[in-house]
Order: structure tokens, then sequence, then C-alpha cells
């Protein structure tokens, strides 16, 4: 890439019509150790193309002095460093120009500099983080050349960080009061760390130093709001991951009353699913490999629920109405899907690529930058918890299934088929399942144990929310998302899950049926 | 008499077999017959032995709640664990300066650079302060929650899954090393107990019938309570314990004593097991430890104490043969046992020998 760049550069150079300063080229090839490091600075401040070329051949080792012509020579051809002419024949004599350390760390930054200039976008963005550590005074002209051509804003802004660093180090002082102000609108990140110095009491001149910290003020409060930004999001995104893992348990556990401890399973088997998916998807039609998740999706939902259907009929059929039993059983069940995925897909994780849409991020505010992926998995959730509502309150199986739950003999003496209806609606929950694993494989590890690190967490969802809630199960959800994160802004990650578990153990003790909890008379729940 | 009152003649002939067994027949096996006879028990069949004998105390105290008060937890694991720690700590302290480092200290602690002992460690290095936490911490910690769980009428699936939560708390707060239990690795290599080297046979034999004396004897403290009339009002309680509240009892410290009794078994076998196997780590913790309990005295029989001691025994017996000739297979083996036992053995073992008994 560079060297095309730096080809394409010579090439252009040798019909440029402006030629170097030869008294400076004259100091660069045969100067003594100061004058070469004065002649890098000159040759930059010129902003000369030719001077890309020239520098880069220096730092290569490719320019050598000729009696006191100054030419480059790469391998049999030979150009002119002043004027970029190719010279037919190499002249005798040669001797090489001698880069010491301390002038091969002044070429570097110098080219650095000199890609600023550069129409690639790549090498522009390249240049600008080279030169955030720091650059030296002379570059300053190049860079307020750079930044007046500049259209990019993420580039422009980095500039504007170093041109005001640049002038804060300088002598002038109306300069520097103008950077400070300019500071104050900038959304790098490290603009706190350039204006923490010019705020204390280390600043001798008083004008500087409270334009500092008003600019200082400014900043923090633009970075505390983003950081709360970002914490919402984060809050709304393990929110909405929490809801898609407990939904199903909603309607098994919840609505059906069976504790399903293989849930967590169900969900792992949707990831795979998508794992499948993902790469028939890459063998057979790489073209449309941006679309496979709009067939991942479907097949998660049918291959989870097809194996709790399975399950349902012949295990937890056979339990209904002793739950303690169930839980037994299904934990077995669970142990064989996990043993079954590890024997058919081996132990170690797989890899589930994002959809070219998925990747990347959407920046809201500076520094806050909102990973899509995350992005869709919160809009999925939200449509798959307005499908299941629309499911259960406008379709016949949603009634049935309302039914069932709420007078299991009435609705079977109207006629409603209930073992089916059981059977439906395990499977509506294992789908459900399967769809939370879908989204997971596209932020996390795919591997046989993803699920048991939800089933906790899952069932703490469903049993705060209240039993038998839909709505409470998604305040729950969200809640416990935000509490997750907030905490753990403030004690770290492992502290805030313990916190939060503990949290939920006291809060059962308190309201064991949950916070949206029905009224009601029995005295056995 | 209170013996007649515990077993009839079979029973005691029963105990008094497997007593033998443990007391006579091994040791002789391990220790007298010469390692080159084809009867000679190896260290590691000791080892295996008084761990298995560790989970059966952990299954009869699991039964005292499950069996016989209907309370189902899903974080025994937990007090086993706490017990294990305790005591660990004290066998940690007896390292002494015999560490990777040569320092008075436990390595974790000169890796992670600290100077002093935290607040946890005190008195750690008396055996009797040891001995007196492996019973107090699981015992505080299972009355103050079950206190609370009881009296807001926490029960069933809900206690359950708040168990299992609790213990996955404990995991988590156990994997950090600021917690000062040696964080994931926890304690290990450990060297002596009371001064005395662990690593002699002679010393894993003492381990070992120490661990058996406590099985037998909590099999009949078990059985001691269940026969009385506490163990009445429990099964009552587990049956229907609206019922029993009507008639006056308040169920509320019936269920806390056994089940801080239960915490307390745990921690007792937890600390049996852990100077026998040699390590203790937070993984001992996770939920799939804690609901493996519940399947031992599934399989040997609810509500019989001796039923989850056989229990123990095979699944244990079963899982090291497994894991030993095909690790891939025993997940099936375990998930199965936990399916085909719930379905159609919901009396265990000894529920299949009584049905057999009964038949003929």
């Amino acid at each position: 890439m560079l060297r095309w760049i730096v080809i394409a550069l010579v090439l252009f150079a040798c019909c440029d019509a402006h030629a170097l300063d030869p008294a400076m080229v004259a100091k660069l090839a045969s100067g003594d150790g100061d004058e070469k490091v004065a002649a890098v600075a000159a040759l930059l401040a010129s902003g000369e193309e030719r001077a890309a070329v020239l520098l880069k051949a220096l730092a290569d080792g490719e320019v050598q002095v000729a009696g006191s012509r100054v030419i480059i020579v790469k391998g049999e051809t030979a150009t002119d460093a002043i004027s970029g002419a190719a010279i037919a024949a190499l002249p005798e004599g040669r001797e090489d120009v001698v880069v010491n350390n301390r002038l091969r760390r002044e070429l570097e930054a110098a080219m650095a500099a000199l890609k600023l200039v550069s129409p690639d976008r790549a090498v522009r963005a390249a240049a600008v983080k080279e030169l955030s550590g720091g650059a030296a005074p002379a570059m300053l002209p190049l860079i307020r050349q750079a930044l007046a051509k500049e259209t990019d804003p993420d580039i422009k802004s980095a500039l504007e960080m170093i041109s005001a660093a640049m002038d804060l180090q300088g002598a002038d002082r109306g300069a520097r009061l103008e950077a400070v102000k300019r500071l104050a609108g900038s959304r790098d990140p490290n603009t706190k760390m350039l204006l923490l110095p010019l705020a204390d009491k280390s600043e001798a001149d008083e004008e500087v130093r409270r334009a500092a910290q008003e600019s200082l003020k400014i900043v923090e409060a633009r970075y505390a709001r983003s950081q709360f930004v970002g914490l919402l999001f984060s809050g709304v995104s393990l929110g909405s991951i929490l809801l898609l893992a407990a939904l199903g348990l909603a309607i098994t556990y919840g609505l059906m009353g069976v504790i399903n401890m293989a849930h967590g399973e169900l969900i792992m088997i949707g990831a795979y699913s998508t794992y499948v998916v993902q790469n028939l998807f890459r063998a057979n039609f790489p073209g449309a490999f941006d679309w496979y998740l709009a067939f991942a999706v479907p097949a998660s939902f049918v291959v989870a629920a097809a194996v709790g259907m399975a399950l349902e009929r012949t295990v937890i059929r056979w339990l209904y109405g002793r739950p303690l039993e169930t839980l037994l059983a299904t934990w077995g069940i669970s142990l064989m899907l996990i043993q079954g995925v590890r024997s058919i897909f081996g132990a170690q994780n797989v890899q589930v690529e994002n959809p070219a849409f998925m990747s990347g991020g959407a920046e809201i505010l500076a520094g806050v930058v909102l990973p899509w992926s995350r992005i869709v998995i919160v809009g999925f959730a939200a449509a798959v918890v307005a499908g299941m509502a629309l499911l259960l309150s406008r379709t016949r199986l949603g009634l049935f299934v309302r039914g069932v739950t709420q007078n299991r003999a009435m609705a079977a003496c109207v006629g409603v088929p209930t073992s089916r209806v059981d059977t439906w609606a395990f499977g509506l929950g294992s789908g459900l399942a399967g769809l939370a694993g879908c989204a997971l494989s596209q932020i996390g590890n795919v591997g046989p144990d993803l699920g048991q690190s939800y089933i906790v967490d899952s069932f703490l969802v469903v049993v705060l929310g209240g039993v038998g809630q839909l709505a409470g199960t998604i305040y729950a959800a969200l809640g416990l998302g935000f509490a997750n994160k907030l905490l753990e802004s403030w004690a770290g990650a492992v502290l805030a899950k313990i916190a939060v578990l503990v949290f939920i153990i006291v809060f059962i003790q308190k309201r064991p049926q949950g916070l949206f909890a029905l009224r009601g008379r029995a005295l056995e729940s | 008499m209170i013996f007649a009152r515990l077993y009839g003649p079979k029973g005691w002939i029963a105990l008094a077999c497997a007593a033998a067994i443990v007391f006579g027949v091994f040791p002789v096996l391990n220790l007298v017959v010469p390692p080159d006879n084809p009867f000679h028990m190896s260290a590691f069949g000791v080892q295996l032995g008084g761990k298995i004998m560790c989970y059966m105390i952990v299954a009869i105290a699991m039964d005292l709640v499950w069996g016989y008060a209907g309370i189902l937890s899903l974080g025994h694991g937990l007090f086993f664990a706490l017990g294990g720690y305790a005591f660990g700590m004290y066998l940690m302290r007896q390292i002494g300066a015999d560490g990777q480092y040569r320092v008075d200290m436990p390595d974790f602690m000169v890796f992670l650079d600290w100077k002093a002992f935290p607040w946890q460690w005190w008195n750690s290095d008396s055996f009797l302060w040891a001995a007196f936490l492996v019973v107090a911490v699981p015992g505080l910690l299972a009355f103050v929650f079950g206190y609370f769980a009881f009296r807001s009428r926490v029960k069933g699936v809900y206690f359950s899954i708040i168990t299992q939560a609790l213990t996955y708390a404990a995991m988590l707060l156990f994997f950090r090393n600021a917690t000062g239990f040696g964080g994931n690795n926890g304690f290990t290599d450990f060297k002596r107990i009371l001064g005395i080297p662990i690593a002699t046979p002679e010393m894993r034999m003492a381990l070992f019938a120490l661990t058996g004396a406590t099985v037998i004897a909590t099999l009949l403290l078990g059985r001691f309570l269940v026969t009385s009339k506490f163990g009445r009002v429990l099964a009552a309680i587990r049956d229907a314990e609206a019922r029993v509240m009507f008639c006056g009892y308040d169920t509320l410290w019936y269920k806390l004593f056994v089940w801080t009794l239960s915490a307390v078994l745990c921690g007792i076998a937890g600390a049996l097991y852990v100077p026998q196997v040699g390590i203790i780590n937070p993984s001992e913790m996770s939920p799939a430890n804690s609901i493996e309990i519940a399947i031992w005295a599934a399989v040997g029989g609810r509500g019989t104490l001796v039923g989850p001691v056989i229990g123990a025994g095979l699944v244990n017996g079963a899982k090291s043969v497994f894991t030993n000739a095909f690790p891939e297979y025993w997940l099936y083996v375990l998930g199965l046992l936990f399916i085909l036992v719930t379905l159609f053995l919901p009396n265990g073992v000894v529920g299949l020998v009584k049905r057999w008994r009964r038949a003929a």
C-alpha cells in the first residue's frame, strides 16, 4: 500500500515544476548532524511532494552524493534529488549519505507528517495516529495546511488536537489562549489530559489557566454525559439479552409451571443451529453470506422448538405437578444435551461470524460507540416480545394456552385439547430459547456450556418478575440489566453480579410472588 | 430401648458388617497386605473410598432436608465447600515455611504480595478454631438464610432456585483473589495435620477410618431424629405444611433446625474431604455439583437415610469407573440417571428392593 503511494508520488513528482531548495538539499546530504535535522525540518515545512520522495529515499538509504550533486539511486536507475529528473548514467565516485539514529527518528516523524496530505484516507488516518503521540514544531505549517484541506471529520478532529497541543507548547500567548478555547469544543478523549496540566498551579499565565479551567469543565461535562449514555445503552443491551433468554422460560415456567433446567441448553441449541446455517451459507452461497441470519432465525426457532416438543412428549409430560422431579429430570436432559453437542461439534467454542451489516458500530456521541450487533439485538428482542404478545393475545393457540393455564379442567370441558396445547406451548417456549441462542451467537462465544451461564439468570428474571406475568418478565429483565451495569461501573463485574444475586435472594424473601404478583386467596401456591 | 428404636436386629447386623469392612478389612488390605498382592488396596483406593464416604455424609444431610422435610436444596455444595475451606485454612497454615517461597505464609498470599494475613485468617493456625469454624460457618449461614427464607414461607421450587443463586454467588465471590482464599486455585499442597504428615499410608488410613466413623454416626443421628416425634412432625410438614400449622405447630423452627443441622453435616463432610483429596477450590460451589447431590439421594431412595448412602456410593463409584474408562459417556449416564430415576424409580434403589421383597 505505502509503496504504491510512494511510487505514485514519484511519478507525480517527475512532471512537477516545483523544485526543492538546493541549499537545504545540500545541507541534508553533506551537513553535520544538526544541519541535517534542520534541513529535514525546512524541507518538511515546504510541504512539497518532492520532499516526501527525498526523505523516504533517505530513510531507505537510497540517497547518494556524487560531487556536489545529490541523487536518489534505486537499483540501476538514478534521479536528481532536487528536480526529480532522471539521470541517464550513474555518475562515478558516489557516496552514501549516512543516517544516524537521531536523524532516522526525525525522518520517521517527518514522513508521517507528509502523509497527512496523502489523498488516501487510510494513510492519513494512520499518519494522524502516529503524530498524536507528539509532533515537532517544524511540522506545524504542514499540519495547518493539512487541516485546511481535510474533509474527513475524524481525521480533522485529531488534527485539531495535534495543532492545539503544539500551539499550547509554543510561546505565543494569543495562540495558546485561542488553542485552550478551541479545545473546549474537541471531542477527542485525550483533550482532558492535554488541559489538566494547564488548569493547575504549575501554569504561570493566569488568563490561560482560567481559560483552561473553563474548557476543562465543558469537556468533563461532555465526557460524563457520554459515559452516562454509554451506561444506559449497555443496561438496555444486557436487559434485552436477559429478556430474550428469559422469555421462553416465562412461558414454560411462568405459564405452564414447568421447571425446565434444560432451558439454557435450548438456547445453546439455537446458537449451534445458527452456526450450522452459517456454515451452509459459507459453503454453498458465499455471495449471500450476509443474508444467512434471515434463515438462521427461523432455523434456530424450529430446531429448538422441535427438541423442546420432543422432550415434552417423552419426559416432561409424565412429571406435571411434580416440580422438584421435573427440575431433576430436566437437569439430566441438559447434561445429555451438553454432552451430545460436545460429541457432535467438539468441546471447543465454534466461530459464528457477524454479517457485514452487524459489525462495527454507530458513534452517537464522542467516545460512545454502540456496536451494531447489540443495537440489532435490542430491536430483535423488542420484535420477539411484540410477536409473542400478539401470539398470546390474538391467536387461537394463545387463547388455548391462557385458558389451559388458568383452568385446565374447564378448558378441557369446553373442548380444548389440553395435552396438545401443552406440547405446543412448550415448543413455543423452547423456540423462543432458540431465538435467544441465535441472538447470543452474534455477540458472544458459542460453546457447549453457553446455556449454563444463562440458566441462573433467566430463572431469576422470571421469578423476580412474578410467575405467570409476561409484563413482569420484561420489567425484571430490563431492571436487572440496568442494575447490573450500574453496579458494574462502581464495583466491577463480579461484585456487581454477586450484589444482584444477593438482592434477588433478599427480594424473594420479602415478596415470594415476584414484583407483579397476582392477588389470590390460595394458601398453597 | 433406643437401639431397638433405631434399627431392627438385621439393620444392626448390616451396620456392624459395614463397620467391620471400614475399620477392619480395608485397613488390613491397605496396610498389611503387601503391594504386589492382588488383594492389596492402593493409596488411590483409600483416597477414593474416603472421598465417596464424605459424599455419603452429604447425601444423608440432603436426605434429612429433602426426603424428610421436603426442602430440595440446590446449594448444599456451598456448605460442603465452606467446611472444606474452613479446615483448608488450617491445613494451609500447617504447611508453614515449606511452601514454594519458603515463607511462613500460604504461597498464593506471597504471590499476591500480601504482607499480613487478612481478617478471615484470624487464629487460623489453631486446630480447635478451625474445627469450630467448620461447624459454625456453614451452620450460621444456613441459619440466617433459612430463617429469612422459611419465615417468608419461601418453599418448593422457589427455595431451590434461591439456594442455587446463593451457591452461584458464593462461587463468584470465592473466584476473586481479593476474597482471600486463593482465588481460582483455592487451597492445595497440604503437608500436615497437627504436625503429623498427611501423605503417609497410616495417616491416610486414619482419615479414612475417621470418615467411616462419621458416616455411621451421621446415619445413626439421622435415624434417631427421624424416628423421634420431631421426625414425625417433619414428615407431616413435608406432606401438608398448612395443616401442621393449623394444628398449632410453628413449622419455622422445625424446618430451620433440620436445615441448619444438614448444613453443619455438610461442613463436617467438607472438612474430612479436603485433607484426603488434597485440594479445595471454588468449583466445588458450582450449581452443577450441588444438584448432583440431589441425584445421589434420589438414586438411593429419598426418605430412607440408608438409601442416599447407597446412592452416593453407586453414583460416585460409577462416576470414577466411567470417567476413567469412557470419559465422554459419563454425562450421558448421569443425565439418563436423572431422567430414569425421576420417571421410573421415585423411591430409588431402596424402593425397588422393598417392592421385590413384597412381591416375593
